[in-house]
């Protein structure tokens, strides 16, 4: 029996046309919303973020190792992008108080956001040697410390003129269009997928579920440990260069481990393991607490003049907090579970749905 | 037996913990196509003998030697250099301690006591993953489909596989949706998806009942022809001992006290009493 | 350069650490949970003073701390209810996301009810008063840091090791399951240990911003990871490797601002962490365990 084209991919063919259909709703709200649109600012953050959280479930979810150093990737991804691509005549304001930049040429974006990538991977090999024979929560913490080593390490006097010391780095070349961010991320987050469904992500499957198990069916725990950490910290360096284009400064005060624990809520609320989930929760994180639920943080008045209670500034964060909190306890499996988007099933649903209730 | 090539040849194994010596200068051979059984009373140090030679601990003194090549050699280092209470002490001078993928990799794969599948995957991932280790793709070919080719033959190889061991129908289930029996099987199929030549089995047919033992005896003996197979196994059910094996191991305190085929075994008085008792005062 | 002075400060961090780190380390003896909560509940409790002070001027100080560390309790013992209890039966990493969560909560919440300022910690008689010991001039709080510290946990210790409820807390983190089936109420042995954990986090409060005296919604993260980092080093699990840990923190920090390293020493602090974590993964005084096959 050989199956068709269709038959084999049309899994495949249904969602790609829904990745096309909402490339070409972000190019046209990219074209056709007014500048002032909260789309702009809320869609950047969005992909960036969708990004760091696929990265984040490739580690957490898919390859079962608790590692909490994302921020730390993503700064050293971000300062790598805002360092390189600076133009030339500009560095000499950016590193004033260190009198030069260290770097003197000026890479173009995708170059650049190829070596944010590299640096993030690198340092996680570095660091995966050593670290990634530790168990669950000494791996988290072990991460954690690292980031905040980096952190600690980037604001140093004796780097100005590499990172700027503690300033922050700015002017760098920052894509104003939201479909840019929505290709870059689009394209990580395919690689993570096709990486995900190859030999190598059944092998991380394996770890997850069985360590013992996996290494006697020949999986080298260490170096298939490295290898998902590693290509994890490269994806994570590459949504810290679209952090970078969004807030267009860099600045290492911002990459708290806080940061890292925003992206885990994500990855949790979307279903761990789930790499669609990830993508949907990214959005509706990012779209509830930067536009949906900025009401809650103005002090309103009602048509008497009472003011309506409990809202002012701060408000919106408590309410998001106390959300989060009813997701983790109650809805533990997230919006996804382990499960991912499949257009073609969804509709196949509902038609049969329909053939059954016309019988 | 001798002129057959020997497979697995372990030498003085002696595993101790603390002051507790559960392995005891254990030396023992598997030869080509062989069916070798390792049993004993409960507590008599079979698993860890086991896990000892198959490289999931490390002996505290001994080698072990596969197709040859010697995979496993220690001697005692440490606090244990004076507490060491088993023999051949200073015979070994190396440490090789291979870690179990690489055993896997040289031919050797197992089965687990308690049953170890992945379980978020299906049957069929459940052995397709167990194909990895085959690979000559990298993260960059596998993930721009570059090995669609490997990919392919894997797919093919599962499926015949699965087909063989009678699995094929329930491929696409969760793993763990499976009955206890076919649990064992699939966990049997996922040590051949490693393509071995010495397969192990860590008590094949715990939790079984008469009739499965009496299947899982039958489908032992028939994959060991089709693979062409030489098996260890430890277990505690004689019947499926005696009916497969070729040659028995009997090991008590850690020590071995008996070793033959089934009938010398079966009429060996210190198996008898190893697994009677002996009465003290008669 | 005399290092006495920096000694001595170290000694007092490391005390202040201690009392949080104690938290940390007994939870995770009991629940293997990260309890990343612990560090903002010692700034809801530092949060907690300033507010009863403002708002109750004729309460005597006194008064305002034993409410402060009865509500601080209450927190903690409500904190484990809510939010860890329910996820009993649920594998590890959600009870330590659902522990994220709360951090998250209790850091909002904060700065909502202060408007995200920093507020000023109350002078407390006594604590404030500056002494000169060891030819050291500093608040009286800093010199009983350490000395609070090991009282504490020499009770603590005579506690667990030789009272009915210290043997059924060591039962339970144990094995939490047989410790259930043999009649020990485990949900009484973790309550306990939440209230327990919150008094010495209160307690630890009044000494750490006795000395540092701004409060904000951020105030508990760095002291909580610090003493994170101290139960770490000592052997999470462990209650003499926390305060181990923790003096070990805190002078080596100190030592780092008196060699003129002050931007270094959260470098140091983390680089020991991994250090630590790397050579002997279950810290100073942890046990090994491996796994059955």
């Amino acid at each position: 029996m050989k199956e068709t084209f269709w038959e084999k991919n049309k899994r495949a063919i249904c969602n790609l046309a829904l990745v096309l259909v909402l490339l070409a709703a972000v190019i046209a709200i990219d074209l056709l919303a007014p500048t002032t649109s909260m789309w702009f600012s809320v869609l950047r953050k969005v992909f960036t973020f969708a990004l760091a959280a696929v990265s984040m479930n490739l580690l957490n979810g898919f390859t079962g190792l608790f590692s909490l150093g994302q921020a730390g990737f993503m700064l050293l991804g971000a300062y790598t992008y805002a360092i390189f691509t600076i133009p030339v005549e500009l560095r000499a304001s950016v590193f004033r108080n260190y009198g030069a930049s260290l770097i003197q040429f000026q890479m173009p974006i995708v170059p650049a956001l190829l070596c944010a990538g590299i640096v993030a991977a690198v340092f996680a090999f570095l660091i995966g040697l050593p670290v990634l024979r530790l168990k669950s929560d000494y791996l988290a913490i072990a991460t954690l410390g690292f980031a905040e080593i980096v952190r600690g390490l980037v604001q140093l006097q004796n780097f100005g003129p590499l990172t700027n010391g503690p300033d922050p780095i700015n002017k760098f070349t920052a894509p104003e269009h939201i479909w840019i961010y929505a290709l870059i991320a689009g394209t990580c987050i395919l690689l993570i997928i096709l990486i995900v469904n190859s030999t190598y992500g059944r092998a991380f499957k394996a770890i997850r579920d069985d360590e013992i198990a996996a290494e006697a069916m020949g999986i080298n725990l260490a170096s298939h440990k490295q290898l998902s950490f590693i290509t994890s910290s490269f994806f994570c360096g590459i949504a810290g260069a679209m952090l970078a284009m969004c807030n267009s400064s860099v600045s290492s005060v911002s990459f708290t481990t806080s940061m890292t624990y925003q992206i885990l809520l994500v990855v949790v609320i979307g279903g761990i393991g789930s790499i669609s989930g990830s993508m949907i929760a990214a959005f509706i994180y990012y779209a509830s607490s930067e536009w949906w639920l900025k009401f809650l943080d103005l002090e309103t008045y009602t048509a008497a003049g009472a003011r309506v209670p409990l809202l002012g500034p701060g408000f919106r964060m408590v309410v998001f907090s106390v959300l989060i909190m009813i997701v983790v306890l109650f809805f533990r499996t997230g919006i996804m579970g382990t499960r991912e988007i499949s257009v073609y099933d969804f509709f196949a649903k509902l038609f049969s749905k329909k053939g059954g209730a016309a019988k | 037996m001798s002129e057959r090539p020997c497979v697995l040849h372990a030498e003085n194994i002696s595993m101790q913990f603390g002051g507790v010596l559960a392995v005891h200068d254990l030396t023992m051979d598997v030869y080509e196509h062989e069916v070798v059984a390792l049993i004993g009373p409960n507590g008599a140090g079979k698993t860890t003998a086991f896990n000892a030679i198959t490289g999931v601990y490390e002996p505290t003194n001994g080698a072990v030697w596969f197709c040859g090549e010697k995979i496993i050699e220690n001697h005692p280092q440490g606090k244990m250099k004076k507490l060491y209470a088993g023999g051949h002490n200073g015979e070994y001078r190396h440490v090789i301690a291979k870690t179990p993928d690489r055993l896997t990799k040289l031919g050797m794969a197992r089965t687990f006591q308690n049953i170890r599948l992945f379980k978020s995957m299906t049957v069929f991932d459940n052995v397709l993953t167990a194909k990895h280790l085959r690979r000559t793709s990298n993260l960059f070919t596998a993930a721009l489909r570059l090995n669609y080719k490997e990919e392919a033959r894997q797919r093919k190889e599962t499926l015949e596989l699965l087909e063989l061991v009678g699995l094929a129908d329930v491929k696409d289930e969760l793993a763990t949706s499976l009955p206890y029996g076919k649990q064992r099987k699939l966990e049997i199929a996922r040590a051949l998806a490693t393509n071995p030549k010495l397969l192990l089995l860590d008590e094949p047919a715990a939790g079984m009942n008469p009739q499965e033992t009496v299947e899982l005896s039958e489908f032992i003996v028939e994959i060991r022809k089709k693979f062409d197979l030489t098996i260890l196994l430890i277990e505690h059910h004689m019947n499926l001992v005696m009916d497969i094996s070729d040659r028995i191991y009997v090991i008590d305190f850690g020590k071995e006290i008996a070793a033959g085929t089934p009938a010398e075994i079966q009429s060996n008085q210190r198996v008898i009493d190893a697994y009677l008792g002996v009465a003290d005062d008669e | 350069m005399n290092i006495v002075p920096y000694l001595i400060r170290g000694l007092a961090t490391g005390g202040q650490f201690a009392l949080v780190a104690i938290g940390y380390t007994m939870v995770y003896g009991i629940l293997k949970l990260i309890n990343f909560a612990h560090g903002d509940l010692f700034m809801v409790s530092g949060i907690l003073l300033i507010y009863l002070c403002a708002n109750f001027p004729t309460l005597p100080i006194g008064a305002a701390i034993i409410i402060m560390i009865a509500l601080t309790v209450l927190i903690g013992f409500l904190i484990e209810k809510c939010a860890y209890s329910p996820l009993r039966q649920a594998p590890r990493m959600s009870v330590m996301i659902s522990a994220i969560g709360v951090s998250y909560l209790l850091q909002n919440l904060v700065s909502y009810i202060t408007g995200g300022l920093s507020k000023q910690f109350p002078d407390i008689p006594f604590l404030s008063d500056s002494v000169k010991l060891f030819g050291v001039k500093d608040k009286l709080a800093v010199f009983l840091s350490p000395v609070a510290a090991i009282v504490l946990t020499v009770i603590l210790v005579l506690i667990v090791n030789h009272t009915k409820f210290g043997m059924s807390m060591r039962a339970v983190s144990r094995d939490f399951e047989t410790s259930q089936l043999m009649g020990v109420k485990i949900n009484r042995v973790i309550s306990i240990t939440f209230a327990i954990g919150a008094f010495l986090a209160a307690v630890g409060s009044i000494l750490y911003f006795a000395k540092n005296t701004g409060i904000n919604h951020m105030a508990g993260s760095t002291p909580g990871i610090k003493a994170f980092i101290a139960a770490v080093v000592g052997g999470i699990g462990s209650v003499p490797g926390a305060v181990v840990g923790a003096l070990i923190i805190g002078v080596v920090e100190s030592l780092a601002k008196a060699f003129g390293l002050a931007d270094f020493s959260d470098v140091i602090s983390f680089g020991l962490l991994i250090l630590i974590l790397v050579v002997k993964p279950t810290g100073l005084f942890g046990e090994k365990l491996t796994e059955k096959v």
